[in-house]
């Protein structure tokens, strides 16, 4: 019993200390005055200064916020579709089909997934002229398909714990289908598309490898910008960068889980 | 056998003149190669309060959800109120479903899930929470409205279900398993409140169960399913007392039950040769079967006496030995091996407290039963 007083704070320590000694070192450096990222020479804001006046790394900032926003939505209401044709339809032809290209993006290296988005748009556009050269446009329609498949996860577990009484009994006092889902499914599997979108928008912002193969010139993404910035040696003012986006996450997390805390549990 | 139809007879199925409110005409569903219901024909009368009693699997929950528009049968029709309910939706039906997971809606309060019903008939504002709040008098939970579903207890959840289902005053009202999550104490409250209910609306009932005491003390008549089908249609002592097969015998409340051969048959009685029972069987109506016929005599524990002497007759006399006696309070259960082999139950209401010369273990008794006790199956 003695052992356990100790044991456990000590490998909880252990493993906070493991998961977030990187992260809480990269705040600190983005504070250091030092041009050096790994000499400490004194407190300042220097970097952050540099950071907003650098409109490279702006432009990409915006650019990837915008492509990560629109992804994650088309991705959620994609992925909705999926999952309720999936958990609803019990017999379909080709749903054997669906069911595995759905979860082929979740064990599809990026690489592979990004070649062969280049080749179908560039096919495409060769065949019909549409999309026209790549950018914006064939980063988004690339992040939706990987993230609509994520999305399709996160919601299918959610619609099948879902009682189907509760629908019809909705149905029983005088609601049609489309009242149904807007009444019933959609308000119960709300928390999974609120995860399921943020799930998406963080793995589009993460995203280099896929945005590396379709994206264009002028279109290039944050991850993108930071990766060629590091290649030419590290540069505080990415530091700085970093800490904002973390900063960013914790309180979008936060108040996910916050707002996942205020819904009571569902099912009864 | 049976009580002189009176004026003031409330029993419609009695009248064949009588028009049904839901009419169920040769309904037959198949999942894939299994019938679920097997040509099932029903009638059920205004302001019934109808028992649909089974077992898991007999059929009797398809055949709600079939009534409630959840599933289409595969043959035959159903017409509720005179019109036809094929390819009508479930929301466009003149019915409503109180399931058997109460199905409450957990995003909503109380308030809104009784509410939910009328808000899609589009009444006005002022008229629904007008109803609302009586429903909530209804069944007693006036303080709860603004609750969620999972503040409530389970006998509150229950009755929410039912204000819920009430609210747009339906002509028929289902009910799968009403009382099916209740703790047996709350049940009893409740069987006597829904009763209480169904009266004062007048609504007419059609209750799912597999609790042949529920469905004994709730209904108008019984509808006893098997495999899909309809065993047996007919009011709770009709069921109980003048059971059409073994199944059905077997099936409510507990019974004896002797295979036999008919030695006599004459119109106004049966003598029946059972080894089974060590004795012949003689029975004091006309039954329709023919000499030699092998069947089956089925008598309830209540209707058998005990007494240590062996009383006169030639007939209904059963010697045996006192096994086992299971003190119940209100009564006791003498388990009898009878000398045939066959064990017996009896029941014997403990009419005296702490009776001295009560029958009492390893004693030799004689069981014996009238002319008119038991039933005679042949299938």
């Amino acid at each position: 019993m003695m052992r356990r007083g100790w044991f456990l704070p000590i490998v909880a320590a252990l493993g906070f200390v493991f998961l977030y000694a990187p992260i809480v070192s990269l705040v600190v450096f983005s504070f250091n005055e030092n041009r050096l990222v790994t000499v400490w020479s004194g407190f300042s804001l220097r970097w952050y200064t540099a950071l907003f006046s650098d409109p490279q790394i702006l432009g990409a900032a915006w650019l990837s916020l915008q492509i990560a926003f629109v992804a994650a939505s088309i991705a959620t209401v994609l992925g909705t579709l999926c999952a309720i044709a999936l958990v609803r339809f019990k017999r379909f032809r080709g749903r054997t089909a669906l069911t595995g290209m759905v979860s082929a993006p979740l064990v599809m290296p990026d690489v592979i997934t990004g070649l062969s988005l280049l080749l179908l748009f560039v096919a495409m556009e060769a065949a019909f002229g549409w999309p026209a050269g790549r950018g914006m446009l064939t980063i988004i329609l690339a992040h939706s398909t990987f993230c609509m498949a994520y999305v399709t996860v996160v919601v299918r577990s959610r619609l099948s714990d879902l009682d189907l009484s509760l629908e019809e009994a909705a149905q029983d006092l005088g609601a049609g289908p489309v009242r149904v889902f807007f009444d019933i499914t959609l308000p119960i599997i709300a928390p999974a598309l609120v995860s399921g979108w943020l799930l998406g928008f963080t793995l589009s912002l993460d995203d280099l490898v896929i945005a590396s193969f379709v994206s264009g010139p002028g279109s290039s993404t944050l991850p993108m910008v930071i990766f060629s910035k590091v290649r030419l040696g590290v540069s505080p003012d990415v530091n700085a960068l970093a800490t904002i986006i973390i900063g960013i996450v914790a309180v979008g997390v936060v108040a996910a889980t916050l707002i996942g805390r205020r819904r009571p549990a569902s099912s009864s | 056998m049976k009580k002189p139809q009176t004026a003031a007879d409330t029993r419609p199925w009695r009248d064949p003149g009588a028009k049904p409110f839901v009419r169920i005409r040769n309904v037959t569903k198949k999942f894939g190669d299994v019938f679920a219901v097997d040509d099932v024909s029903l009638d059920i009368f205004k302001g019934e309060l109808f028992c649909l009693l089974g077992g898991s699997g007999s059929g009797k929950s398809t055949l709600l959800r079939m009534l409630a528009g959840f599933e289409d049968p595969t043959s035959g029709s159903i017409e509720i109120d005179g019109q036809d309910m094929a390819s009508v939706p479930p929301y466009r039906r003149p019915v409503n479903m109180m399931f058997q997971s109460y199905a409450l809606f957990p995003h909503m309060s109380v308030e809104a899930n009784i509410a939910y019903g009328l808000k899609r008939d589009h009444l006005p504002k002022a008229e629904i929470a007008d109803r609302v709040a009586e429903l909530l008098r209804l069944v007693k939970l006036e303080p709860y409205g603004k609750r969620k579903p999972h503040q409530l207890s389970g006998g509150q959840r229950q009755r929410v279900a039912l204000a819920r289902a009430l609210a747009k005053r339906p002509k028929l009202l289902l009910l799968d398993e009403p009382l099916g999550a209740l703790d047996k104490k709350l049940r009893e409250e409740t069987q006597f409140e829904l009763v209480k209910i169904q009266e004062t609306l007048g609504v007419t009932f059609i209750v799912v169960t597999h609790d042949q005491e529920e469905a004994m003390s709730l209904a108008t008549r019984i509808g006893v399913m098997r495999e899909g089908a309809i065993a047996m249609i007919g009011e709770p002592t009709d069921v109980y007392e003048f059971p059409n097969s073994r199944f059905v015998a077997g099936f409510i409340g507990s019974v004896n039950m002797f295979e036999g051969v008919v030695v006599e048959d004459e119109p106004d009685h049966v003598r029946i040769r059972s080894t089974e029972a060590g004795c012949d069987i003689y029975v004091n109506h006309g039954v329709d079967c023919a000499p030699d016929q092998v069947l089956w005599f089925a008598i309830r524990p209540e209707k058998i006496s005990l007494s240590r002497e062996r009383p006169e007759g030639d007939a209904n006399i059963a010697k045996g030995m006192v096994e086992d006696i299971a003190y119940l309070g209100d009564m006791s259960v003498y388990q009898v091996m009878l000398d045939s082999g066959k064990r017996i139950r009896v029941t014997k209401a403990n009419a005296l407290r702490g009776d001295p010369d009560a029958i009492s273990w390893d004693e030799e008794v004689y069981a014996h039963w009238g002319g008119n006790a038991g039933s005679v199956l042949t299938s």
